[in-house]
């Protein structure tokens, strides 16, 4: 009796495999919940900052490269649909779907993170990093200005922790799906792996308003 | 168990709306709409979130515990943005006596 037999097996307290996967599924949502609260906090405290430094906020938002984050959260999508395809595959037991789903869903989160090191190293060479050497041209609130980069930096930050732990959990489901572990009757991992991948790109698609395009039209 | 299988249309299609969101979202943000920029943009990203939730995180199949456990979630999120920046927003609207 090999490893899969047991992870297959209807765990005593639950009466059918139905309600053991909705369980799952269930506790993967409390869990999004309490991570909605988490990114809620930052949230808050960007509109709270953004409300009293609106000038200083518009300058800032104003250095970030629009057409690369707009890129970037258009290939954070498609790791989205990747993603949903992958669940859709384990659904209808297609082993080869699932496996090559899952490496395009790694691989456009890698691309998003590669171009998110990117962005974050212009942002040190233009010394609009928080710290001593930190300096915006053009406005006198230089206070307001590193506020608004220590919200950024911490935002996208915590959400690209969010996406290397989302690839770590996708390889994991690669090892486990190469293995053979997913049928159509189990594959409950994938599914609650796929709505955390979801979640995170849900947080993006606000970080990228707010962030980004908030203040374009004073350009 | 039989869980319900969307097709490869309907999420082809979701995907594309978010894309055409994206652009829109990223092309809205030059006019100015004065306020409403913030509006339009928040809009925008409601709608996406919407689309993602129902269609790719298959809330639209999910129990009803699982739609009240979200709801729930979205709730307290109101709470925390409604109640402190109602606090932020109304300060200096009344004058305090001695300052």
């Amino acid at each position: 009796m090999d490893s899969r037999t047991e992870t297959l097996a209807l765990r005593e307290q639950f009466e059918t495999p139905a309600q053991q996967k909705e369980i799952s599924t269930l506790g993967m949502w409390v869990f999004l919940v309490t991570e909605i609260m988490f990114f809620g906090g930052l949230f808050l405290a960007y509109a709270i900052y953004r409300r009293q430094f609106a000038g200083a906020f518009a300058l800032a938002s104003n250095t970030l490269d629009v057409v690369i984050g707009a890129v970037n959260t258009a290939v954070l999508l498609c790791s989205s649909y990747t993603m949903v395809l992958a669940v859709r595959a384990a659904q209808i037991g297609s082993r080869k779907a699932l496996i090559v789903f899952l490496i395009l869903t790694i691989l456009l989160g890698g691309v998003f993170l590669g171009v998110k090191a990117y962005e974050w190293n212009q942002k040190f060479e233009e010394h609009h990093v928080p710290g001593p050497s930190f300096h915006l041209e053009g406005t006198p609130a230089q206070g307001p200005a590193q506020l608004f980069f220590s919200l950024y930096f911490t935002m996208t930050g915590l959400h690209a922790l969010h996406m290397v732990v989302g690839e770590g959990l996708m390889l994991f489901l690669l090892w486990q799906a190469y293995a053979g572990k997913y049928t159509p009757s189990y594959y409950t991992p994938v599914d609650v792996g796929g709505l955390y991948w979801h979640f995170v790109d849900i947080v993006w698609i606000f970080l990228f308003p707010l962030l980004y395009l908030i203040a374009r039209h004073q350009h | 168990m039989h869980e319900h299988v969307d097709s490869i249309k309907t999420y082809t299609l979701v995907f594309l709306t978010l894309l055409i969101l994206t652009a829109a979202t990223t092309m809205v943000s030059t006019i100015d709409l004065g306020p409403f920029n913030v509006v339009m943009a928040l809009l925008i990203a409601v709608v996406k979130m919407m689309l993602v939730a129902l269609f790719f995180m298959h809330l639209r199949h999910s129990t009803i515990l699982t739609k009240v456990v979200v709801g729930g979630g979205m709730l307290w999120l109101g709470i925390l943005l409604v109640l402190s920046l109602s606090d932020f927003v109304t300060r200096g609207w009344l004058p305090v006596p001695g300052k």
